[in-house]
């Protein structure tokens, strides 16, 4: 899998910053010659990152900003998403799976990043902000893509 | 490309043919006023019909279940029709797959309203 370095951008907080990063995403995990299954399961996440940092983070706030990194750590992709909001606590995000929150029409989205990604790690930034660091393993050639 | 939304009547039923990107924005708008409107003619019997909608997020399906539960609080029935290999995983791994009724045949969906 041959590497292709780092790329980084800072988006406005708008719905077109999520389809930008979503193909950006896209674009740079297929030149790192991940699978077309897993460059869906890694444009869904990174479109569900950037929905968190825009839509829940910054608010759509024109004057805040969602960053996007993208870059390889030897064969494997590392997504980070940040954004300039007030935070949130991981644990006070309800499990969309319990019998109770399946008719809700909201909260699935680290869900989903967890369900595509090998590893999903949110953390709180100083003095506001989060970051949702995602990691995705390449599957290999011969491997069996859900 | 986002979503288009074509309705037609078929035996009392409304079919409605989806076709592009169920997101968040314009796709999940599209559908939600598109799902009010019918309720609002007192179209109760609705069919959504996938076959052509490769991508929905988070919010599309959020937009599916509230539709779902709207319908159904009227007394109405919001059923899902030609499934996308990708919708159907998704549907699947987030437990919704057993929450609608979904069809792979028009002829067979269109009867389990009766």
């Amino acid at each position: 899998m041959p590497s292709t370095g780092r790329v980084e951008a800072r988006l406005e907080s708008s719905l077109e910053s999520v389809d930008q990063a979503e193909e950006m995403a896209r674009q740079f995990a297929e030149a790192a010659g991940f699978s077309e299954g897993d460059l869906d399961k890694i444009g869904m996440s990174v479109r569900e990152g950037l929905v968190n940092a825009i839509h829940h983070g910054n608010k759509y706030d024109a004057h805040k900003r969602a960053g996007l990194r993208l870059e390889m750590e030897g064969p494997n992709l590392v997504v980070t998403v940040t954004d300039q909001g007030s935070g949130f606590d991981l644990a006070s995000v309800p499990n969309p799976l319990a019998s109770e929150n399946l008719l809700k029409q909201t909260g699935r989205g680290i869900f989903l990043m967890r369900a595509f990604m090998d590893r999903v790690e949110v953390r709180r930034l100083s003095p506001a902000g989060t970051e949702v660091r995602m990691i995705k393993y390449p599957t290999p050639a011969n491997g069996k893509e859900e | 490309m986002s979503i288009k939304a074509n309705t037609r009547q078929v035996d009392g039923v409304t079919v409605v043919d989806l076709s592009g990107r169920i997101t968040l924005g314009e796709g999940s708008t599209i559908l939600r006023d598109t799902v009010r409107e019918l309720l609002g003619r007192g179209q109760k019997k609705i069919l959504l019909n996938l076959g052509d909608v490769n991508y929905i997020d988070s919010s599309g399906i959020g937009e599916l279940v509230s539709g779902y539960t709207t319908v159904t609080n009227q007394g109405g029935h919001l059923k899902l029709l030609n499934l996308t290999k990708k919708v159907r995983d998704l549907l699947q791994i987030t437990k919704l797959y057993t929450v609608f009724d979904v069809f792979d045949e028009e002829t067979t969906a269109i009867r389990s309203f009766t």
